[in-house]
């Protein structure tokens, strides 16, 4: 069946809906007890926010704040490394998802890599390492795999295909994080003002609403599950607003047309067979997490590239400048105008901190969009 | 040491930083500092344009790179209200290339020269090892006789209203899903076009033009901004206004682009006087339906390109940077 392309806009964006959800929001907002702080956990609603200026048509009661859901945001620096490092490799051909091109590692961004003969390049899917591979049989193609849980199943499913098909010149470099540990982390922190989650669309598209339950019982804050589109994040709102004057906690779902409890099971099957968790894993202005990241297997260490260019991956941890509060932006605790160096100094085409790289950075919403419009 | 990268040839921040920051300090002369479509000269009675042609694949929905080759030069001349009428080309060609394609795209290029009315009068060929270039690049240079004098980037005030000639984003679309390989829509094409017979009939027709520019790298979004800087104006535009066809949209949404930013080859922006916005519009409408005023201009951000959403809400619409990019989830 073709797809017909109206179908992904329409029906998402009527102003006249928008402009309701925002007065039946100023309503319920009347009734708050306190002003209420709202994390989108996600970058894509940051993205979402800021696009199509959805903090504008709030009432000064309720506030966005802005979470560690950017996967290219939250990779530290000595990651980065490794890409640029291998992707000068003699005989690698780079692959990766568009977004990394221009995060700035300790070297330099891979478009820098490029430009000094590097072969990099960025592709929609993962599978078209396959013809990649196929037509450079004498390279090694070093797919560097980043994401949430939505990208993590388009992984494993190209090692699926380069295990039993047995391809001898795709190599693997995990970069795979998960979403709900870093929310535990950021509960956990007494200082926090959270009261509230926007849950993320496509990751839970895959795992579905069940990973936020413990936050709705044990740490009583709502969530609701919300789809990318202006419409989707309003409603979302108006559902936070509704279970806080009703004094109830739970995880809702608004985007009911692709999210179930349960997620996608044979997506978790596949995460499953290929990975394990890594004890430890570094996030970029917030530190250590345990538990919240994938590796490859043992078995499958014939095709992890973390394994075999092991002795030339730089290890040391290389923190960011000292000026970027992309970490304290990050937990939700301060907004991109709070940095001194914001637009200044660093700019999308001079990024500082990886926050102004991302396109689902904050800072890199805030600077496309003008936080200067109120 | 800081090298080339491909985001220093986007239309965008990039390549605008590359041309002020070496090729204008180095070549400065006043003519060139004025940064218009093409080089006013002679007193005014003439302009002068270059460009090359480096497009992958060379044959694409609704063109192929002679069309473009052709369109591209004449329609940076007519931005200037001048009568395209004598180009120069150059050609460079990988060595293998097709004969039958070298001959398509050769034929093309003399359809679109008589749309125009203007001739090839000089030019030179090279071939080069097979590696050197890919497949083959075209460059085109022209002269035009200036029918309308004054019309200028740098003079766009509050007095304008800012059209554009019709729907936006077909070339970048077109090309960016044949790039990829997607097969999802049979009736997106490439919108590579002469624009000079609708310049000569708004110019026939006395309407008031202050600035015209096609809207090509950099889409929509590069010109409003360069406008805005140039003029030192704030332009403010109306989102809903902005007419966008179902498949771009579509590709936009699919990929992650912004409309605004993607390349055209045959839409352009003008600035009108608000006295003539309505006749300008009808005659713009007469070749395309899809023409709109989608905005005016105000002193409210110095230099800034405001959108406005049917929903009230106001954000800037920024000059496009980096490489054309797909996002990551």
């Amino acid at each position: 069946m073709p797809l017909n392309l109206k179908d992904l806009f329409e029906g998402f964006r009527q102003p006249e809906v928008i402009k309701s959800y925002a007065r039946l929001i100023d309503e319920e907002a009347k009734r708050l007890i306190k002003p209420i702080n709202i994390m989108e956990v996600c970058g894509g609603h940051t993205h979402s926010i800021m696009k199509y200026g959805l903090h504008q048509l709030l009432p000064s009661n309720v506030r966005f704040l802005h979470g560690p859901g950017c996967p290219v945001c939250v990779m530290p620096k000595e990651r980065i490394d490794h890409a640029y490092t291998l992707a000068m490799q003699k005989g690698v051909i780079l692959v990766t998802l568009g977004d990394m091109i221009k995060v700035p590692g300790s070297k330099g961004n891979l478009q820098d890599a490029r430009a000094k003969g590097a072969d990099v390049r960025f592709v929609y899917s993962p599978m078209e390492c396959l013809k990649i591979a196929h037509d450079n049989p004498d390279k090694s193609v070093v797919f560097f795999a980043i994401g949430f849980e939505t990208t993590t199943p388009m992984t494993t499913a190209l090692i699926h295909q380069v295990v039993n098909k047995n391809i001898k010149n795709i190599l693997f470099h995990i970069n795979h994080i998960t979403v709900p540990e870093p929310m535990h982390v950021l509960l956990d922190d007494p200082t926090h003002t959270i009261d509230a989650f926007i849950g993320p669309s496509h990751v839970s598209v895959i795992s579905g609403s069940q990973i936020y339950d413990e936050f709705a019982t044990h740490y009583k804050k709502p969530v609701v599950v919300s789809g990318f589109e202006p419409i989707d994040v309003m409603q979302s709102v108006l559902m936070i607003l509704q279970q806080i004057n009703e004094g109830r906690s739970e995880v809702e779902v608004q985007y009911t047309r692709s999210v179930t409890k349960e997620g996608n099971a044979v997506a978790q099957k596949l995460i499953e067979s290929y990975f394990e968790r890594r004890e430890h894993f570094r996030w970029r202005g917030i530190g250590d997490i345990a538990n919240s990241a994938f590796r490859l297997k043992e078995k499958y260490a014939s095709i992890d590239a973390e394994v075999i260019y092991q002795a030339i991956l730089p290890t040391q941890q290389i923190n960011d400048h000292k000026l970027c509060i992309c970490g304290e932006i990050l937990k939700g605790k301060a907004n991109p105008i709070d940095c001194k160096v914001f637009a200044k100094v660093c700019t999308p085409s001079n990024p500082l901190g990886s926050c102004m790289v991302s396109s689902e950075g904050a800072c890199a919403a805030y600077y496309k969009y003008g936080n200067l419009l109120q | 040491m800081p090298q080339i990268k491909l985001a220093h040839g986007n239309g965008g921040i990039e390549n605008n930083q590359l041309i002020h920051e070496l090729f204008y300090q180095a070549f400065d002369n006043e003519i060139l500092a004025k940064s218009e479509d093409a080089a006013v000269i002679e007193g005014g009675k003439l302009v002068f344009s270059t460009d090359s042609f480096t497009v992958t694949p060379l044959f694409f929905a609704g063109g192929d790179i002679g069309k473009l080759s052709i369109c591209g030069t004449c329609n940076d001349l007519a931005m200037m209200g001048a009568k395209p009428k004598y180009l120069t080309c150059s050609f460079m060609i990988e060595e293998g290339f097709d004969m039958d394609e070298l001959r398509t795209i050769v034929e093309s290029m003399a359809d679109e020269l008589a749309k125009n009315e203007a001739m090839i009068v000089s030019g030179d060929t090279k071939v080069v090892p097979k590696g050197s270039v890919d497949k083959l690049f075209i460059n085109t240079t022209g002269i035009g006789e200036v029918q309308k004098e004054g019309i200028s980037s740098n003079s766009i005030s509050t007095h304008d209203t800012i059209i554009v000639s019709r729907d936006i984003g077909c070339h970048g679309a077109t090309i960016f899903a044949a790039r990829e390989g997607m097969e999802m829509s049979s009736s997106l094409q490439s919108d590579c076009t002469s624009l000079y017979p609708i310049v000569q009939k708004l110019i026939d027709s006395n309407i008031k033009i202050t600035a015209m520019r096609d809207a090509t790298r950099g889409g929509l979004a590069a010109v409003l901004n360069e406008w805005a800087k140039q003029s030192n104006v704030c332009i403010e535009v109306t989102e809903d206004k902005i007419p966008i066809g179902d498949e771009v949209m579509g590709l936009c949404e699919l990929l992650g682009f912004e409309a605004t930013a993607l390349a055209n080859e045959g839409t352009f922006v003008l600035a009108v006087d608000k006295s003539d916005a309505i006749k300008a519009l009808e005659i713009l409408q007469s070749f395309n339906s899809n023409a709109s005023i989608i905005g005016e201009v105000s002193e409210q951000y110095l230099q800034k390109v405001v959108l406005k959403s049917a929903w009230g809400t106001s954000r800037f619409l920024d000059m496009p940077s980096g490489e054309l990019l797909p996002r990551i989830c």
